[in-house]
Parts: structure tokens; sequence; C-alpha cells
């Protein structure tokens, strides 16, 4: 980005962003609703601050959930303490939860941004083992398999926030997105946050232009880490416990998966992540438990199609449209999207029969599917799945050649007009 | 330090490196005034390349001292070396590809500003660096590119940029690496032009193949053979030096004449 003061469009993105976290719980009211957009909120924080590494930084951390997890430790013993602890407001807390997490990067970053590349992944990796492992060993502080419980409703209501209904956790929640959004965005606008950028593309020529790339990783995880401790707080506070599960290679691996999924290439991209995330990892798998199968498929078939995650591929969306060239391509955008819906509901039919017959069957082979009762045991419902199934190859085969062919061209069309624009 | 130190600007002594056992460079001795050319020559395999990574810090030397400025360089790693005034480009093109080529540019002069590892300014904010990149911009004559990301420029483009990079810092002390090699007499003759303006008040070191691109720059030429200094004079001498003419230059030097 070029030198530019303040200007109106992001003025507008953050103005957009911020309302759309206040009308958020007003639109979606039904059950559990907030406890979700709470998670989203909490996820948000903790895959914009895992993108300062691996998507501006080129760090594969496979160990980012180490300074979420102790931070969050931390702030569980900050709650239950009689001491100082019950001196700081709840609304305070995800400061206790950042500063413990900025200790933690000041201590492991020291050893772990020595070396890029392979080397960091796989040290994250070790590190990740090692205060998991630790955190069964020390069970006074990690609460060993049971964790640790707290209460975030305690002393007096202040201007009648108690912290005890969900919606001012998700308002606590929302506020702290928000600053940590803003401040992560800025943090991208700074010297250290565009030669991190350099230290991803080149690191040798970083050192050529007088920088110590180690300092820089080093920096940038420090400052990460704070980001992700505030996230570990805020999701204490949300779910009043805190455990092993917290600091393991599972949690450290689920966040890089969504960030992936959500674009590393783009500041935004985790934020759609963490939405894709929460659906999958909370709502779907209160439905079915083949959750984490549909989630690896989805996460390859992206990894194969649109590579750059999400956000690419509604930036790309956005740039046709907005060379008002949108209406060349729906029809056979809409044509592969039939097919691919068609093809999801033959595949989630045969999957969903598969998983009753293996792991329900006890309990007759009838099960509900799409609302119809359904005998996996009987040849009709697979017979129909198999022409389901089919039908979908041939639409896909009849539209993707059209849309292939209308989307290139289109491309073509933008790019040459870019660069005629630009001599 | 004496006097004669004080007013070189980058002196080699006795300098050796070995890969394994095999000395690559042996015992080569050097020294660049300041703001004086200097063009390194020699055949393939010298260790013309390799001299220049141990000068700017990317390997460490074997034995023998290089001095900057009059102050001792060894041992010192690559930005330390940078922050002390010598800046250096690569062979093959070495830019941060996923940025633009403004943004390189301003990567490149954010240290010599002073502005190190901030995390509190804003970039957009800090006018000195952006004039400096703008400057840079102009007299590499990528005003035009200055959005393009540096990893689709053209092969011409991403040499001018690395020229770019090199000098954006302000370094007293420039070392160019083959700058003009793979490119067409007209992008060479152009690169030539680029140097010699953005060398202006400094002290140059360039290795290079191409003998008329020497020859229009360098204020003096060392040979280097075999891992050693053989000759160290002015362009006149050196086409005159029988030891460089048995050694390399001859038989290269018939060929242009003829």
């Amino acid at each position: 980005m070029t030198y530019s003061p303040l200007n109106l469009g992001r003025l507008l993105v953050w103005g957009g962003f911020a309302l759309i976290l206040l009308i958020a719980p007003l639109i979606f009211t039904k059950g559990a609703s907030l406890s979700i957009l709470s998670l989203i909120g909490t996820l948000m924080i903790f895959g914009l601050s895992y993108n300062m590494l691996l998507g501006q930084g080129g760090m594969l951390s496979f160990g980012h959930a180490v300074y979420s997890g102790l931070g969050a430790f931390f702030v569980v013993h900050t709650m239950n303490s009689t001491g100082i602890g019950a001196a700081i407001p709840i609304t305070l807390m995800p400061l206790v939860g950042g500063l413990a997490g900025m200790f933690f990067g000041v201590l492991f970053g020291y050893v772990t941004t020595k070396k890029a590349g392979t080397t960091f992944a796989m040290i994250t990796l070790g590190l990740v083992e090692l205060v998991f492992a630790s955190s069964l060993m020390f069970p006074g502080f990690f609460g060993g398999e049971g964790g640790v419980t707290t209460n975030r409703v305690r002393g007096d209501a202040f201007f009648g926030i108690t912290y005890g209904p969900q919606i001012q956790v998700y308002y606590l929640i929302a506020a702290w997105l928000f600053v940590s959004t803003i401040a992560m965005f800025a943090f991208t606008q700074t010297p250290l946050g565009r030669i991190v950028n350099a230290v991803r593309d080149n690191p040798e020529r970083v050192e050529f232009i007088g920088y110590n790339t180690q300092w820089v990783r080093y920096l940038t995880l420090i400052l990460s880490a704070f980001f992700a401790g505030i996230s570990g707080a805020l999701g204490t506070i949300n779910f009043e416990i805190v455990s092993a599960e917290n600091v393991s290679a599972i949690r450290s691996g689920a966040v890089l998966l969504f960030v992936f999924i959500g674009g590393i290439g783009f500041f935004f991209g985790p934020l759609l992540g963490a939405v894709v995330g929460v659906f999958f990892s909370v709502m779907l798998s209160d439905h079915t438990p083949a959750w984490q199968l549909y989630l690896g498929l989805f996460f390859i078939l992206l990894v194969r199609f649109a590579p750059a995650g999400l956000a690419s591929l509604i930036l790309m969306l956005v740039r046709v449209a907005s060379f008002g060239k949108f209406g060349r391509i729906w029809k056979p955008l809409t044509g592969v999207c039939v097919a691919a819906i068609v093809g999801l509901a033959g595949f989630v039919a045969a999957v969903e029969m598969l998983y009753h017959l293996t792991l329900n069957a006890a309990n007759g082979t009838v099960m509900s599917l799409f609302g119809q009762q359904v005998d996996t045991k009987a040849a009709m419902p697979w017979l129909m799945v198999l022409v389901v199934l089919m039908v979908s190859y041939g639409l896909y085969r009849l539209f993707k050649p059209v849309y292939y062919a209308a989307w290139s061209e289109v491309n073509a069309e933008i790019t040459a007009k870019l660069r005629g624009s630009m001599a | 330090m004496t006097n004669l130190s004080n007013s070189l600007a980058l002196e080699l002594k006795d300098v050796r490196k070995s890969f394994g056992k095999s000395e690559i460079i042996r015992g080569a001795s050097l020294s660049l005034a300041k703001g004086e050319r200097l063009a390194v020559i020699g055949p393939n395999g010298a260790g013309k390349s390799t001299l220049f990574n141990l000068v700017s810090g990317r390997f460490g030397i074997s034995g023998g001292d290089i001095c900057l400025n009059g102050t001792s360089i060894s041992g010192l790693k690559p930005f330390e070396i940078n922050r002390l005034g010598l800046a250096r480009s690569f062979q093959i093109s070495n830019l941060f590809e996923n940025l633009s080529v403004y943004e390189n540019l301003r990567c490149a002069v954010l240290w010599s500003m002073g502005y190190k590892y901030s995390f509190w300014q804003r970039l957009g904010g800090l006018r000195d660096a952006h004039q400096r990149a703008e400057e840079v911009l102009e007299q590499i004559g990528l005003q035009r590119q200055r959005k393009v990301i540096a990893g689709v420029l053209t092969y011409a483009e991403q040499r001018a940029l690395e020229i770019g990079i090199t000098i954006a810092g302000g370094a007293d002390v420039i070392l160019l690496d083959e700058p003009t090699a793979g490119m067409s007499r007209s992008e060479s003759d152009a690169a030539v032009e680029l140097i010699r303006k953005v060398t202006v008040g400094k002290s140059l070191v360039m290795v290079e193949h191409d003998m008329s691109v020497v020859f229009g720059l360098a204020d003096k030429i060392a040979v280097l053979v075999y891992g050693e200094v053989i000759a160290c004079d002015t362009p006149a001498n050196i086409r005159s030096n029988a030891a460089v003419q048995a050694a390399y230059l001859g038989h290269e030097a018939t060929e242009e004449h003829a």
C-alpha cells in the first residue's frame, strides 16, 4: 500500500465490521447461536494471530496453541486466585492472557525462531509435544485430566455487567476481537510488519539490507503470541474451563487448517476460516459423526481448486464483478454449483448410510435421511445415490468446459485492461 | 590504523577460503580507494563470486583479513556488514518476489533510515522512507512498474530492481555481481549508464564478464585466477600486462579486436 491518509473506504470497512459484530446476536437468535458466535470470535483472534506467522512471515508453526493455551491457564488461575488476581476485572482478563502468551513467546520463540522453514516447523512440533507432556506432569498447574475450572461471575456487577448471561460474554469477545483485529492490521502497516513479509519472500536478501532475520521472526512471534494469549483468555471466560487440550498439537493443527481454508495470503482470510472451522467442528459435529471426513474432503477440494483459500475465491469473483463482467460467467457458474450441490447430496447420503450401517446398525437398519425414512440394507437407496452421483457428474462435465472458457476469457480481458491502463 | 588504510574503502589482506579440502581463494589481496570503481575479472571458476560472498559476509573466511573503511569485518554477519556501509547485488536476481517494486525499495531503505524493527510507526507516515524509495524508483527507471509484483517483472527490470535494492540503503561501498549478465547489448548499455549514475561518489567493486562494460566503467581492474589476484591496475596497464594476457585476457582480447 502506498502513502495514504485515513480514507473513506477504510473507515467503511471497519465501520461495517463493527456493525456486523454489534448486530450479529440480533440476527442469529436461535438456541446456541450466542455460544457459536462467541466461539467464532475467539477463533478469529487466534487465526489472525496465527496468520501473522504463516501468512505474513512464512513461519509454518505446528505449535501455536502453546501460546493461547498457556495464556488460558494463567487466566484461569488469575480468575481463581484470591490475591491480586481478584482485583483484576474480567473485562481486562484478556490482557493477562495476552501478557502470559507474550511471556512464553519471549521464552520459547527465542529457540524456535533461530531457524526458518522446515527446521522452524519441526521445532514448534517438538515444543507443542513438550508443553502437552508437561501438562500431564504438573497436574497442580494444569489440572490433570479434568483441567481447571473457574467461575466468570464474581464480585459486584459493574454497570449491570456480571458476565453471567452469554450475551455479555459475546460482547466482551466482540470488543476484544475488534480491537485485536485493528491492532493486527495496523501491525501489517509498520516497518516490522513489512520486513517480515520480506523475510517470508527472501530471508537471505533481508540480511543484506541490514536486518537480522532471526530478530524479525522473533519479534513477530512475540507479538503474535500476545494475541494468541488474548484468544486463550476469551476462550477461558467463555467456557470457564481450561484443560491440556488447550495446549495440544490438535488445537495447533486445527488453527493451521482453518487459517489455510480462509486464505493465508489475505489479512481477512482467518476471519472466514474461523467461521468455516466452527461450522464444521461445532455445528456439523452435532449432526453427524462423519464431520471430520467432510472437513478433510472440503480441505482437499479447496487446496486442489482454490489453493489460496476462500478469500481468494471471493476476491476473484469480486474482481470479475467490479469490471462488470459477472453477467458473462454467472450462468455457467450456477451450472457448476448445481452440479456440485447435487453431487454433495449424493455423497452425503452415501456417507451417512455407510456410517449408519457400521456404527448404528444395532438400532435397526432404518435411518432418517433428508427427512425420509431410509432402509440402509435395501438396494433402492444405494441405487438412487448412484443415479444422483452420475447426474451430478454429467452436469459437471456439461458445465465445466463452458465455465472454464468463460472464466479464462473474462480474466484475460481484465489482465489486458489492467496492463493497458498502466502503460 | 595508519592513514593509508583510512583512505581505503575496502582492503583484502591475504584472504583465504577453503571448502573442505579444496582451497578456492588462495591468499587474495586487494585494495579499493574511496570513490574508486574496481572491476574483478577472471576465468570461470576463478572464485570471483566466492570473493564477493566473503566480503559481504555470506561465507566466513578461512584466513586473512577484510577491512571496510579501516575496520576489520571478518567474522561479521551480512546484516552487520551492511550496517557498516557495504551493500551487494546478486548474480541471480534476489528480490522480494511477492512485494511490489515500490515495497521492495522501501524495505531496502528502512534500516538505514533508523526505523529498524519498529512496530509502533505507520509505514505510510514515514515521509523520508517514502521519498527515498521514490528517488531510487526514478533512478532505476521503474516508476511505471511501481505497483507490479517483483516476481513478474521482465528480466532487465528485475536486474534494475536488484541494483535499486542494493543502492537504496545509501551504503558507500557497493558490490555488484555480474550486473549485466544475460542482457542484450542495448540493455547492457542502459545498465552501464544506470550503474554510473547511481554510484557517483561511492566506491564500487563489480564482477563482470562483459569486457566492454569493464573497460567502460572501471578505474581499475583486478584479475583473479585460481583464487589469487595476479594483477590489479588501470585498464590500460592490464591490457598490456603479459601475465594477464597469458592467463586470461589475451585470448578474449584478440577475439574482441577481430
